[in-house]
C-alpha cells in the first residue's frame, strides 16, 4: 500500500479528522470532471518564484540547498508544464506563519514559499535553504524531521498530490508518525531526497534530487 | 512506476498556498455568478479551522488557473477555511451537474475528495449511493446562493470518492 491510512492514530490529529466510511470506489463514466485539471500558463508564474533565497532584501540564513527532480506519471512519462508549489520552515525550524508558536526565530529575509511549472522534462527545481527541525504537541517531546512540504498537480484532480520531503540521514524519521504512518517500508523511502554531489555547486550549494511519481488516472488503461 | 505517497498539508500552509483572489473564480458581479459557503466539521461536529479547499469546474477557463483578469472565468479556486471552519467561493455553474471539491487538512494524510451538486436529480454516482448518504453531496439553496458541508467523519459524513 502506497498511501497511508486516513486513521493513524499515532498521528493524533487523524482521529477526529478521518472519515470512518471507506471512499466510494466509484467506476466513472469517461466525462468525469475529475479526470481533467487545470492547466497553468508560464504568464502566471514568476521567473524568481522558484528561488526562496532571493525574494527579499538580504539572504535567508541556513544552509543553501537547490532541489531538482522531474514529475512523472505512473507510466515514467514526464508530465510538462504542470505547478509544484514548496512551502517549509526556516533554518531554525519555524514556519512564518502566524500560529506557529515555536520559540525558535523568524528569519527576515525568508518566507519559505516557492513554485514553479515543470518543464519538457517533466522537471521542477528549487533553490532554497534546509529547513530545521521543530517540535510539535503530538506527543511527549515530538519533533519533526527536516521537510519539505511539495504540492503537486499533475494531468488530472485525481492525480492531485500533496506530500513530504525527508532529507537522507535525518535521525528524526523513525519517531515521526506523519512520516511513519506510511506502513510500507519501500513507501516511505520514496520520500527521502537523495544527496547529490553532481548537483551540488561548488561554492555555494548543496544538492538534492526528488523525483515524484503521481498515480494512475483511471483513463490510463490498465 | 511506484507512485509516491501522499502526507498531510500540515497546519502551516497560509504562508504559501492561498493567492490573491484566489476564491473568486469569476469577479464580482459577474454574470451568472453563484456563491458556494459551507464549513468543514471534523468527527465532534467541531469547525476545522485550517482547512484548505480546492474547487474545479472542469475547464481551466479564459486565463490560467490562477491569474484573475477582468470579467474572466477561471476554472479553479482555492480557499483556506476561516477560524470557524467556514469557506467560500464565488463562481458559475458548472456545465455538468456537479463542482469538483477536494478538501486538505492537517490530520488528513491524504487529500479527499468530492462533488458538489447544486441540486438533486437522476446520477450515475447519486443513484448508487445508499439512500441516506445521498444528501451529503446535495448543496442547499438556490438561485445564486448555496451552501455545502463538508463533514469529515460521523454523523451526516460527506461522502467521499475512490476513483
Amino acid at each position: 500500500m502506497t498511501h497511508p491510512p486516513y486513521l493513524s492514530p499515532g498521528y493524533r490529529s487523524t482521529i477526529l479528522r478521518a472519515p470512518a466510511r471507506p471512499p466510494v470506489a466509484f467506476r466513472t463514466d469517461p466525462d468525469a470532471i475529475e479526470l481533467t485539471g487545470p492547466v497553468f500558463g508560464h504568464h502566471e508564474v514568476g521567473s524568481l518564484d522558484a528561488d526562496l533565497t532571493r525574494q527579499h532584501a538580504g539572504e535567508p540564513l541556513g544552509e543553501r540547498i537547490s532541489v531538482t527532480g522531474r514529475i512523472l506519471d505512473s507510466a515514467g512519462k514526464p508530465i510538462r508544464g504542470t505547478l509544484v508549489e514548496l512551502w517549509q520552515a526556516n533554518a531554525a525550524g519555524r514556519y512564518a506563519h502566524e500560529r506557529d508558536q515555536h520559540p525558535a526565530p523568524l528569519d527576515p529575509n525568508f518566507t519559505g514559499a516557492g513554485r514553479c511549472l515543470t518543464d519538457e522534462d517533466g522537471r521542477y527545481r528549487f533553490v532554497t535553504i534546509k529547513p530545521g527541525a521543530y517540535p510539535w504537541r503530538n506527543h511527549h517531546n515530538a519533533w519533526r524531521p527536516a521537510h519539505l512540504h511539495f504540492s503537486v498537480f499533475g494531468r488530472a484532480f485525481t492525480e492531485r498530490l500533496v506530500t513530504q520531503m525527508y532529507f537522507p540521514g535525518d535521525p528524526l524519521m523513525p519517531f515521526d508518525p506523519i512520516l511513519q504512518s506510511i506502513p510500507d517500508e519501500a513507501a516511505r523511502q520514496r520520500l527521502v531526497s537523495a544527496f547529490s554531489m553532481e548537483l551540488t555547486e561548488p561554492e555555494w550549494s548543496l544538492g538534492y534530487s526528488f523525483d515524484i511519481v503521481l498515480g494512475r488516472t483511471p483513463t490510463e488503461s490498465s | 512506476m511506484n507512485p509516491t505517497p501522499s502526507q498531510t498539508v500540515g497546519p502551516f500552509f497560509s504562508h504559501a498556498l492561498p493567492y490573491p483572489h484566489d476564491w473568486e473564480l469569476v469577479p464580482a458581479g459577474h454574470a451568472g455568478a453563484i456563491m458556494l459557503t459551507g464549513r468543514v466539521l471534523d468527527g465532534a461536529g467541531e469547525p476545522v479551522p485550517d482547512a484548505l479547499l480546492e474547487l474545479w469546474l472542469g475547464r481551466t477557463g479564459d486565463r490560467g488557473a490562477l491569474l484573475r483578469g477582468d470579467g474572466e472565468v477561471s476554472g479553479f479556486g482555492r480557499c483556506a477555511t476561516a477560524p470557524d471552519g467556514s469557506f467560500r467561493f464565488r463562481t458559475v455553474r458548472p456545465e455538468g451537474a456537479y463542482l469538483s471539491l477536494q478538501v486538505f487538512a492537517r490530520g488528513l494524510l491524504r487529500s479527499l475528495l468530492t462533488r458538489v451538486y447544486l441540486e438533486d436529480r437522476p446520477d450515475p454516482l447519486l443513484d448508487g449511493l445508499e439512500p441516506e448518504r445521498r444528501g451529503t453531496l446535495i448543496a442547499t439553496g438556490s438561485g445564486d446562493r448555496y451552501r455545502f458541508d463538508v463533514r469529515l467523519q460521523g454523523d451526516g459524513e460527506t461522502v467521499f470518492l475512490d476513483f
